[in-house]
């Protein structure tokens, strides 16, 4: 397997200093892996800290701006980051108003940021947590630790982030971070495995005619694998599976989010057949966004995420945003 | 009885231990999980070597209160706060007395395992490290035997393989994590290896 990498040990600090070099707006905080606001703390207004894994970028470097995060915590890759970094990023962001903490439902991301939230409130910042539990392939039943965080996390961090820079309240800032996610359900499916630097190939056995649906972002299996299919054919199954567990009553906000591994080309292609099978069904689209922003390395693939508009989320979404990753209105 | 040389001992061996299997633990994580344990459990201990190395603690609880704060500061994921609570605990539990019998040490283990059963929401059963951690200190608490709890760990470790993973990443694999033995329980099982090392 080729990477362009040094050695395995290094490729989340190496990844740093190429963002810092890249992205001289932001303070990135090579040895401690976070990456800060440069006008942080914003004086009067509620903080968004999120992080998680190294392996997912943009996701959760690639939002930090006006608009949207004010810090995020890199792992190792597809590992956590540990509370040290989440206390730390509370730290430099808080400005008194509160940290809001947006952590993806894994057992890891959940343990840390636990453990983070109680070190941060022993040093007096305020925290408030949203988890984020989208993907509905897996199935919240007695037999696993719930549904997994994937493509609404960018919803969520996005729309919360714009309550915040607005100066809506901690309160405020949570309920609407747990409203968006409420209204919002992914579904991902994986051409190709992805390969993780510490393997050095791939983490999982995917035949060439073969295609796993229900895919999480780590590689990890999902519900089942079939022959591969047609963009058509895949956009049906992906978005039935959404909405058999979401009922949208308007139009909704749709994320075609690459893996890593997929070409535009193929994503806008999949992107136009997802619009079709969503008219088929009856649900208007208010806004599309396409494009490789919650990743899994070199994973070929993609995932639908669908959440449920109304007119504050819509308002929220448009609010200007300048990140690495997401920019639009300013 | 047991002083805190002892356990520094041990430590060091669960560090040469854990690096020698980490490509074994990456692959078992590789069929069920995210191919990530060995790395983490390597940069792990790592840190709690040299942290040890670097300021030497005079008791029996230190040396393991040291190391969990270490795991939780570096290795991140589910096995940080899991192991780092662990060792934490038990390093608590001990308090600060110059020397421990191993009965007292597996007791003091137990309250560990506990407090990692709690944070996960796991018992005994669901396909993680608890089914290594509890048979290995259940040996240990009854005769004070490392021997045996090393055995009892690593046949905990094997037990896993038929079982179908209810928590942490495998058990989105659901039906399909059957088959394959868990890596958080084998990386147990090599931390009781390293402590019957240490006591032969």
């Amino acid at each position: 397997m080729k990477m362009l990498i040094n050695v395995p040990e290094t490729v989340v600090a190496d990844a740093l200093r190429g963002f810092a070099a890249a992205h001289p707006e932001l303070t990135v905080d090579v040895e401690n892996r976070i990456v800060v606001r440069r006008d942080a703390p914003v004086a009067g207004k509620v903080a968004l800290v999120s992080g998680g894994g190294s392996g997912h970028e943009p996701l959760h470097a690639g939002f930090v701006g006006p608009g949207m995060l004010s810090a995020a915590a890199a792992g190792e890759v597809f590992t956590s980051p540990v509370p040290d970094q989440m206390v730390r990023a509370a730290a430099a962001v808080d400005s008194g108003a509160g940290v809001l903490f947006v952590v993806k439902n894994y057992t890891g991301d959940v343990l840390n940021f636990d453990m983070a939230a109680e070190l941060a409130e022993d040093e007096g910042v305020q925290v408030a947590k949203v988890l984020v539990d989208d993907d509905v392939a897996v199935s919240d039943s007695l037999y696993t630790a719930g549904r997994r965080g994937t493509g609404a996390t960018l919803f969520v961090e996005k729309i919360a982030g714009a309550a915040a820079d607005e100066g809506a309240p901690l309160e405020r800032v949570e309920s609407i971070a747990r409203r968006v996610n409420a209204a919002s359900r992914s579904f991902g499916v994986a051409l190709s495995a992805c390969s993780t630097p510490a393997k050095g190939g791939p983490t999982f056995d995917l035949p060439p005619g073969e295609l796993e649906l229900g895919v999480g972002i780590h590689g990890e299996p999902g519900r089942e694998r079939r022959p591969m299919m047609t963009a058509r054919e895949i956009a049906d199954v992906a978005v039935d599976a959404v909405l058999d567990d979401l009922d949208p009553s308007g139009p909704v906000m749709l994320l075609v989010n690459g893996m890593g591994g997929t070409p535009l080309l193929e994503l806008y292609g999949f992107g136009a057949e997802v619009h079709r099978v969503l008219k088929e069904r009856g649900v208007p689209v208010a806004r599309t966004l396409v494009g490789n922003y919650v990743t899994s390395l070199d994973m070929a693939g993609a995932s639908v995420t669908l959440c449920q508009a109304d007119e504050e989320l819509l308002r929220l979404w448009d609010a200007p945003v300048q990140t690495p990753a997401l920019r639009w209105g300013r | 009885m047991l002083d805190a040389g002892f356990l520094q001992r041990w430590m060091a061996a669960a560090a040469a231990a854990v690096e020698r299997e980490a490509d074994h633990l990456t692959e078992l994580d590789s069929a069920i999980g995210d191919a990530d344990h060995g790395a983490n459990m390597r940069r792990g201990f790592a840190a709690v070597a040299a942290a040890l190395d670097a300021e030497p603690q005079t008791t029996p609880g230190a040396v393991l209160v040291l190391a969990g704060r270490q795991l939780i500061s570096t290795v991140g994921g589910a096995s940080g706060p899991l192991y780092g609570t662990l060792l934490r605990r038990a390093g608590k539990a001990l308090g600060d007395a110059a020397e421990v019998t191993p009965e007292a040490l597996a007791e003091a283990l137990g309250t560990g395992v506990a407090a990692v059963a709690q944070l996960g929401g796991a018992t005994a059963g669901d396909k993680t490290m608890l089914d290594a951690l509890e048979p290995g200190v259940a040996a240990l608490a009854r005769d004070g035997d490392f021997a045996a709890a090393a055995r009892a760990a690593r046949e905990g470790a094997a037990a896993t393989v038929p079982m179908l993973a209810r928590k942490g990443r495998a058990s989105y694999l659901g039906e399909r994590s059957v088959g394959h033995q868990d890596p958080g329980a084998t990386s147990a099982a090599v931390l009781f290896a390293a402590l019957a090392e240490v006591a032969s």
